[in-house]
């Protein structure tokens, strides 16, 4: 299993926390599509704490956090 | 001491509160972050404060940004900045600059400042800013806020920092902001930009994230 944590704006509609199969949802970008995350919206990207693509591979007991951008002023 | 500092001792050192005395910083922006920064900046006692900004008050302004008030909409964001600075510290010499910040004109703009304050809305500018801060060689307190949220960081010349939380064709969600995140983003900048100037421990590149809605305070890495 993977867990994806939300922050900020992304949270709006969707839990702050979900656990999703890995075999369903090798990469980050299965589970921006499934959360209905546009991918140019995220501004980070970790996997484990570490900075990370979208395509990279996840494999279970794996952490993601998305981070949406923060822009204004 | 001049009294009007006396209640930064102790949490400042005399020496610290001299040393910020003899600094100059720019404040890029005079709206929502760069109103309360340059409030901020004025009464803790720095040397100098070049602030720019060539917009104007509108009335959306008025929900979050301090300088804004509504006789004042319509007048011009630096000029109003300057007011209130020979209102709050006369002894601090204030530059108002009318012009926004861009590509022609940020290396001289930001010359001989000791650091920079990014209270800009964009993206662009604050790429724009931030690499003229690291060909000066001059570090950046960068903010930014939308909605419930306030992220601060400080910015070493050459970091690429903007460029990791801003990569290319990235789109904000949002443009909300309330009136409490301003202060709380401009809070955690000057405290980073005071850090920097007395030389206490910092963390550049550290990004620090506050979520005001969920009242989660976190480094982001």
């Amino acid at each position: 299993m993977v867990e994806v944590r939300l922050f900020s704006g992304f949270r709006k509609g969707r839990n702050k926390i979900t656990v999703l199969p890995v075999a369903e949802f090798p990469t980050v970008d299965h589970i921006l599509r499934r959360m209905e995350i546009p991918a140019e919206e995220v501004s980070i990207l970790l996997i484990n704490g570490f900075h990370s693509q979208k395509d990279d591979p996840l494999k279970s007991g794996d952490v993601v956090s998305l981070f949406p951008a923060v822009g204004g002023g | 001491m001049e009294e009007r500092y006396v209640r930064n001792l102790g949490a400042l050192t005399e020496e610290e509160c001299a040393l910020l005395q003899r600094k100059t910083i720019f404040v890029a922006g005079c709206g929502g972050l760069g109103g309360y920064i340059i409030e901020m900046l004025l009464r803790i006692g720095v040397g100098k404060i070049v602030a720019a900004d060539a917009d104007v008050f509108e009335a959306s302004n008025l929900n979050r940004q301090l300088l804004s008030e509504v006789p004042l909409l319509g007048a011009r964001k630096a000029k109003i900045a300057a007011a209130r600075a020979k209102r709050v510290n006369p002894v601090i010499e204030f530059i108002p600059v009318e012009e926004f910040l861009d590509a022609t004109n940020a290396a001289q703009l930001i010359s001989g400042c000791d650091v920079v304050m990014d209270a800009l809305d964009n993206i662009a500018s604050r790429k724009v800013l931030a690499h003229a801060c690291s060909e000066a060689n001059i570090p950046m307190v960068h903010g930014a806020i939308c909605g419930w949220t306030a992220q601060a960081a400080i910015s070493m010349p050459g970091d690429g920092l903007m460029d990791i939380l801003y990569p290319e064709h990235i789109v904000l969600g949002s443009k909300s902001s309330l009136s409490f995140s301003p202060p709380f983003c401009a809070a955690m900048q000057v405290a980073l930009c005071v850090k920097l100037l007395c030389g206490r421990d910092i963390e550049p590149g550290k990004v620090y994230y506050a979520d005001l809605l969920d009242m989660e305070f976190e480094p982001l890495f």
